[in-house]
């Protein structure tokens, strides 16, 4: 089998080859090293979707027991952070300075109203980060009925028959948003070592005419591709393995699924990833035009079409459909399931099924998208 | 003078052509901020619209059917199932079938009747924990409503306070309304910057950039005939998405047009001298586009785009300052929403335009030097 050998040996030396390129290369290595600790801890604590201490300028136009009474109620509530009473028209200013993001205004016909049972208080926000002013609005309930609970228990001993509503959250009990940010990320990370890097790769020999150089050797296009593949794999392991022990170790992560499914679901992931880099790199052949392509196809849909920050169950029937498209959503959903709610067979095995036809159809395509030939 | 002019003139009629000429490269410029700000635009929201529940329901009254019934009566919630033991509360949340369980105990009428407090338990996937806390929210919504409806129909006195909300400049809260002006200078930058480090980094790499050095050209001249014609194409996909914004999303400009393309001027000053800046430390375009993506990832995801820029913590506030997409969203979002004049946005001008001086004198000053 003298034949085979040559063959493990020309693989051999290319992949060589390829692994010095990136050691060589400082920006390879920021890559592979620095951006998915860079990412990981930027983004782990600098993306938070809780929303804490918003600041609320009052107007109290009632100045009665009541009214101070309310404010109290708001005061003690760990999520607003109140400017001292104001003028209407100075409340205003503040809004429009961004001094404060909203004004809770108390009318003067408060307390008489109050005892009619038609009671009415107003809450302006700023409407240009609507998801903010929204989860405002929704913290104003809660002082409210504890106030006007208190209220009622002290007043009258009329008490209604109330359904009260006990919640649980699953697998986040502490509701922190770190949770879903985390696994989600690591997505991310494989996603850009994956396809992003890769990406160039093959255009860059392209573009250097080291392709044609290549084709006068007995190299095969086969040989070739996995001469390409294999270190770009370890660049994107490596990547993993070191967002993983930031997720334990610093964002304190559960892992309530087995390891060993997670390290298969992220390498059939960083195929997929490493799959759609190659195939952009192969069919474009030009460095400027692979990079913004694999930026559109990868890197985008990673961060807004998976359900990494923006939830998919939230998007329109039309954006939803598209998602099946992308794998980036199959990943997303396999890691967050993997780190918070175990080993669930239902979801694993279908989403990994998807991500795995997915990587055998795009290196099948790659190999045939590579010819031995001059265009 | 008027031959450095020309000079820069030639080079800037060079680079347009560079990046103009080859048609999957004019494709590629236009069509992805076209294509990002439609699925962005309906992408990017944290509404809910459809919220999957199963309910076990273990009291079978009155109560509870109309409790049950107004629940899917909203048009919000979608029942998917209704279960008979609470062992299957597990599977229906676990395959993530099912976004709430709800489970009502079997004294849930008598407790109602008897005055007393009733608990409903809900139990929520928290896999996403945002998600998980705006259904929670429509949920207590609809137990809210439900409450006060079985109080004034079965003669129990209840006094509350009615919270009227307003919002300002956004009247229904619509995420696409923040989102949407925020992408104008999301994919400016993200285009932008890419392109202004490539170009440099292409000559390097084809060495035509030696060549550029020994001919009578100053770093500067070079530096502005770089910068200008990428700044123009930074506009044009500005104005791209800004039409898509009007006449796509319908969503109002009440601004000026002359404030927003001021602003945005000097934020391409600032994006596309950091874009020089990379180029002129990069050696290849692979490095080039890696030191430009490392850069602008972390300014678009904590621009404020994404997550609120208040919930960040300090350090990375005072870091961010450095970030010109900072800037451009708050300018661009004030102009067309709020229709806000020069005179507020002045903390939004002055940090672009020296992010711009600092980075562009930084790049023609490094021209000179990195020479291989």
């Amino acid at each position: 089998m003298e034949n085979w050998d040559a063959k493990w040996r020309r693989i051999w030396a290319l992949t060589r080859k390829e692994t010095r390129q990136i050691l060589r290369d400082p920006s390879s290595i920021a890559i592979g090293i620095v951006f998915p600790l860079m990412m990981i801890l930027l983004f782990g604590y600098g993306l938070s979707l809780d929303v804490t201490k918003v600041s609320v300028a009052v107007v109290d136009q009632d100045r009665s027991a009541n009214s101070a009474g309310l404010i109290a109620a708001f005061r003690l509530s760990p999520y607003f952070k109140l400017t001292p009473p104001r003028s209407m028209a100075e409340a205003t200013t503040q809004v429009l300075t961004r001094k404060v993001d909203g004004i809770l205004q108390i009318p003067s016909n408060f307390s008489r109203r109050w005892h009619e049972g038609t009671a009415e208080i107003q809450i302006l926000v700023d409407g240009t980060d609507a998801n903010q002013a929204r989860i405002m609005q929704g913290y104003a309930a809660g002082p409210v009925v504890i106030w006007s609970a208190a209220q009622q228990g002290l007043g009258t001993s009329v008490t209604g028959g109330t359904a009260i509503v006990v919640s649980r959250v699953w697998f986040n009990a502490a509701n922190d948003s770190h949770y879903f940010i985390v696994p989600g990320l690591i997505v991310l990370v494989m996603t850009i070592i994956g396809g992003f890097l890769t990406a160039m790769v093959v255009a860059r020999e392209w573009e250097r005419g080291t392709l044609e150089a290549l084709f006068v050797t007995p190299m095969r296009a086969g040989e070739f591709l996995i001469s390409k593949f294999v270190p770009y794999f370890g660049l994107g392991m490596i990547g993993f393995v070191l967002c993983l022990l930031a997720a334990e170790l610093l964002f304190h992560v559960p892992l309530r699924g087995s390891l060993s499914l997670l390290f298969l679901a992220s390498m059939v992931y960083l195929v997929v990833a490493l799959g759609i880099g190659l195939l952009v790199s192969t069919l474009v052949k030009s460095q400027f035009l692979a990079s913004q392509l694999a930026m559109l196809l990868t890197f985008l849909p990673a961060m807004m079409l998976s359900g990494f920050i923006y939830d998919l169950r939230s998007m329109p029937a039309a954006i939803r459909a598209i998602t099946y498209v992308l794998p980036a959503r199959y990943a997303v959903a396999l890691l967050q399931t993997l780190f918070l709610a175990g080993n669930v067979g239902s979801v694993i095995w279908l989403n990994l099924g998807v991500l795995a036809l997915m990587a055998v159809g795009l290196l099948l395509a790659t190999r045939l998208a590579t010819h031995k030939r001059i265009t | 003078m008027r031959s450095s002019l020309l000079r820069i003139l030639a080079l800037i009629r060079k680079e347009f052509l560079a990046v103009l000429k080859d048609p999957r490269s004019r494709f590629i410029i236009f069509l992805p901020p076209v294509l990002q700000c439609l699925i962005f635009g309906y992408a990017a929201t944290f509404d809910l619209n459809s919220i999957s529940y199963a309910v076990l329901d273990q009291d079978h009254s009155a109560a509870s059917t109309a409790l049950i019934a107004r629940l899917d009566g909203s048009g919000i919630f979608k029942r998917q199932a209704d279960l008979s033991r609470a062992e299957d509360i597990a599977t229906w949340v676990n395959a993530s079938r099912a976004l709430l369980v709800i489970q009502i105990d079997q004294d849930f009428e008598r407790n109602l009747r008897a005055g007393a407090a009733a608990p409903v338990e809900v139990i929520a996937d928290g896999r996403n924990s945002n998600t998980a806390g705006t259904a929670l929210g429509y949920f207590n919504q609809v137990v809210e409503d439900f409450n006060s409806d079985w109080r004034s129909n079965h003669g129990q006195v209840s006094r509350s306070v009615r919270i009227l909300n307003r919002s300002w400049y956004n009247p229904n809260l619509d995420s696409s309304w923040s989102i949407i002006p925020s992408l104008i200078g999301t994919l400016t930058m993200m285009g932008t910057l890419m392109l202004t480090a490539l170009s440099v980094a292409r000559e390097r790499e084809q060495g035509t950039f030696d060549q550029l050095l020994v001919t009578p050209f100053r770093p500067y001249e070079i530096m502005i005939g770089k910068a200008a014609p990428n700044m123009v194409i930074g506009l044009a996909q500005s104005t791209t998405v800004l039409l898509v914004a009007q006449f796509w999303f319908r969503i109002p400009f009440v601004g000026s047009f002359a404030v927003l393309y001021g602003g945005l001027t000097l934020f391409l000053m600032a994006a596309v001298g950091l874009g020089l800046l990379v180029s002129s430390i990069a050696k290849t375009m692979q490095q080039a586009m890696l030191y430009a993506f490392l850069l602008v990832m972390p300014f678009a995801l904590l621009s404020g785009l994404a997550t609120p820029f208040s919930s960040m913590p300090d350090v990375l506030q005072t870091v961010m300052i450095i970030n010109p997409l900072r800037y451009a969203l708050d300018l661009t979002k004030r102009v067309y929403l709020e229709g806000a004049g020069l005179r507020v946005l002045v903390p939004d001008f002055a940090p672009l335009v020296i992010i711009g001086m600092v980075t562009l004198t930084g790049a023609a000053w490094l021209f000179r030097r990195r020479l291989t």
